[in-house]
């Protein structure tokens, strides 16, 4: 069985994002960028599933500008056997993205598609579901278990009341959550090597999508500052305080 | 212009974060529509016909529906959505597994997570863990939205509307539901909380998490914890804020042992009262704390909880 792992780049989560002064999106310029964190679960998990024999063979792919590359090849040193770049830039909305992993899976016919629940830019959580639903695979979302055989993939799920167990039919969709693993770091021999492993390249148009977007950001502001209030020193002046000048006990 | 509300439930009755999507919907205008979808459901939707704003309830009843899964679900709402101008669920982890196949099956780019709305097609949400509001207009025909629900108010209730059967549903036999451990407590639940108390990995572990237990039922609040009390094993993931786990905006979140990094403060900070109690006086949290004290936990705890005993001066 082929894994198929959609990752992207984003900012890197350590980095305090600036709002750009026309209000038009965030600054990227000169801005560190790195794998989305839940997508190096991913891969990480995909990985593991090789390495235990449940997996033949992981390919990345991601959906972006030509830096993109670069994450692509993180992830080939960390393990991936080889990458596919579909070049768009800036990276389409989710919709988009989930109908150009479409075609590819089409084309590569995985038994598998890991992805991250979440993007930590956009913050959409959409991709695996949807591209769930474009192809008519099972889903199990946020999954913080995963156990993979020839008949079930079995997904432990968290969800807001705890967790969830779901038995799924492959072929299947999962997106991974954070406590699924810990990402392994690329030794420095790997990242060497993954310099020679095949990465792909290709458009939106050679895989005949439309990627036209269907939500016009109007404008990107920061959100509403909060000030830093008093200091208090003892529990009996907090007591005070929040019975009677907060009012909220 | 009409509404379709995807009541999230367990089959008796209606989870909280429905009642915020409903009054989202409220503030859009037009006729509402709460579609309750799920196996042996009448308690669910006739809780739903009492919900202020609701013109008709639909109900949708099949075993294949019981546990919501969304390869069942989301072929049953496709076939209706057709019918609005809008689509919403609460952005809660239901909402948010079964909303984007819903959406691949209509052709719509759904808007997730929204927190206000300008116009029937303009919406604000959050980007980059809060750190951005992005407002956005959706150029699609049908709307799909999630919606946050600490941004609108619980919707009331109202006099009975009327319920009505909708049919369609299949097993599509893809998935199965196996089971469940549900985090059970007495504890108000932490997304409808007036108060939090939420612990960090200044806590150390999950006995002396018994301390916050214990002053959070003096103070008849929820529990909550950082994503690293909750990888340490202190506490289970149902607990977690931030932008990967819950978010929260209750009257007063008391944060113990939580550093604030961005990822924490994007669940907690649309809080009313923040107080943060740190022994690092740099700690990020107080940067955004109403009351900042500065204290080991391990003695200043122990002190609150006396305070609250003793009536003020
Ligand atoms: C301020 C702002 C302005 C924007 N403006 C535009 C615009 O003008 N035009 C436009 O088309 N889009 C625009 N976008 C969309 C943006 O570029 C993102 O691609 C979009 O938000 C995708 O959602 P997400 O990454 O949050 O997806 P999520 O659904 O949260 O991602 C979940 C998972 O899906 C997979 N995935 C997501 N994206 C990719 C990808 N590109 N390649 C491979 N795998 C992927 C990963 O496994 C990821 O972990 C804008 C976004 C923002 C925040
Ligand atoms: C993709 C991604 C998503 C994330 N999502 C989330 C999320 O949803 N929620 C979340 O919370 N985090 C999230 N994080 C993690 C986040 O970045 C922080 O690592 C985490 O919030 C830190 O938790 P903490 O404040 O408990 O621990 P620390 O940062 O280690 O802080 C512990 C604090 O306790 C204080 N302390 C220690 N001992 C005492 C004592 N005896 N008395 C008083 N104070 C004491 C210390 O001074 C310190 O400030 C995410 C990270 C990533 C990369």
């Amino acid at each position: 069985m082929k894994v198929l792992v959609p990752i992207k780049r984003v900012i890197d989560a350590n980095i305090k994002v600036r709002v750009k002064a026309d209000e038009s999106g965030v600054e990227l310029n000169n801005v560190k960028m790195a794998m989305n964190p839940f997508c190096e679960i991913a891969v990480e998990e995909a990985i593991r599933l090789r390495e235990s024999g449940h997996a033949e063979e992981v390919i990345v792919v991601t959906v972006g500008p030509a830096q993109s590359q670069e994450t692509l090849r993180t992830a080939l040193a960390m393990g991936a056997d080889r990458a596919i770049l579909v070049e768009a830039d800036p990276a389409p909305e989710p919709l988009a993205v989930a109908k150009l992993l479409k075609a590819v899976v089409e084309k590569e016919t995985p038994g598998l598609v890991l992805l991250g629940k979440q993007a930590i830019d956009g913050d959409n959580n959409q991709t695996g579901q949807m591209l769930s639903g474009l192809l008519g695979w099972s889903i199990g979302t946020f999954a913080s278990h995963l156990e993979v055989d020839d008949a079930a993939v079995r997904v432990t799920r968290e969800v807001d009341g705890g967790l969830e167990n779901i038995e799924l039919v492959p072929p299947a969709i999962v997106t991974v959550d954070l406590r699924l693993n810990e990402p392994r770091y690329a030794s420095l021999p790997n990242i060497m090597k993954a310099k020679k492993k095949p990465l792909d390249m290709l458009t939106p148009e050679t895989l005949g999508v439309d990627v036209s977007p269907r939500l016009e950001t109007i404008r990107v502001i920061d959100p509403p500052a909060r000030a830093a209030g008093a200091r208090v020193t003892s529990a009996q002046e907090l007591v005070d305080k929040l019975r009677n000048e907060a009012k909220v006990i | 212009m009409s509404i379709l509300v995807i009541a999230e439930h367990d089959n008796t009755s209606l989870r909280p974060a429905t009642l915020n999507t409903v009054s989202a919907a409220v503030v859009l205008g037009g006729e509402i529509d709460l579609l309750v979808a799920g196996g042996d459901c009448q308690g669910a939707a006739d809780e739903a016909a009492t919900v202020a704003g609701v013109s008709r309830v639909l109900m949708a009843d099949d075993p294949a529906l019981t546990d919501g899964l969304a390869e069942n679900l989301a072929p049953l709402i496709e076939s209706i959505a057709r019918d609005y101008s809008h689509v919403l669920a609460p952005a809660t982890t239901y909402g948010k597994n079964l909303l984007p196949r819903v959406a691949a099956l209509l052709d719509v780019q759904q808007i997730s997570d929204i927190s206000a709305i300008e116009s029937p097609d303009t919406f604000v949400r959050p980007i980059y863990a809060g750190n951005a509001l992005a407002t956005v207009r959706s150029l699609d025909a049908v709307k799909l939205i999630t919606v946050r629900s600490t941004a609108f108010d619980a919707a009331g209730q109202a006099s009975a509307a009327p319920i009505e059967m909708v049919s369609g549903s299949q097993e599509a036999g893809l998935s199965k539901f196996i089971g469940e451990e549900l985090t059970r407590s007495e504890r108000p639940e932490l997304t409808t909380a007036d108060i939090i108390v939420s612990g960090g990995r200044g806590m150390q572990s999950s006995e002396n998490f018994e301390m916050l237990e214990s002053l959070a039922d003096k103070l008849g609040a929820a529990v909550g914890a950082s994503r690293a009390a909750v990888d340490a094993g202190y506490v289970p993931n149902d607990y977690q804020v931030g932008q990967t786990g819950k978010v929260v905006a209750p009257d007063l979140y008391i944060a113990v042992g939580i550093s604030g990094a961005i990822q924490h403060l994007a669940g907690m900070k649309d809080s009313k009262i923040i107080v943060a109690i740190n022994k690092d006086e740099e700690a990020p949290i107080f940067q955004v704390a109403d009351y900042g004290w500065v204290a080991d936990l391990f003695e200043a705890i122990p002190q609150l909880e006396e305070a609250l005993d003793s009536p003020s001066p």
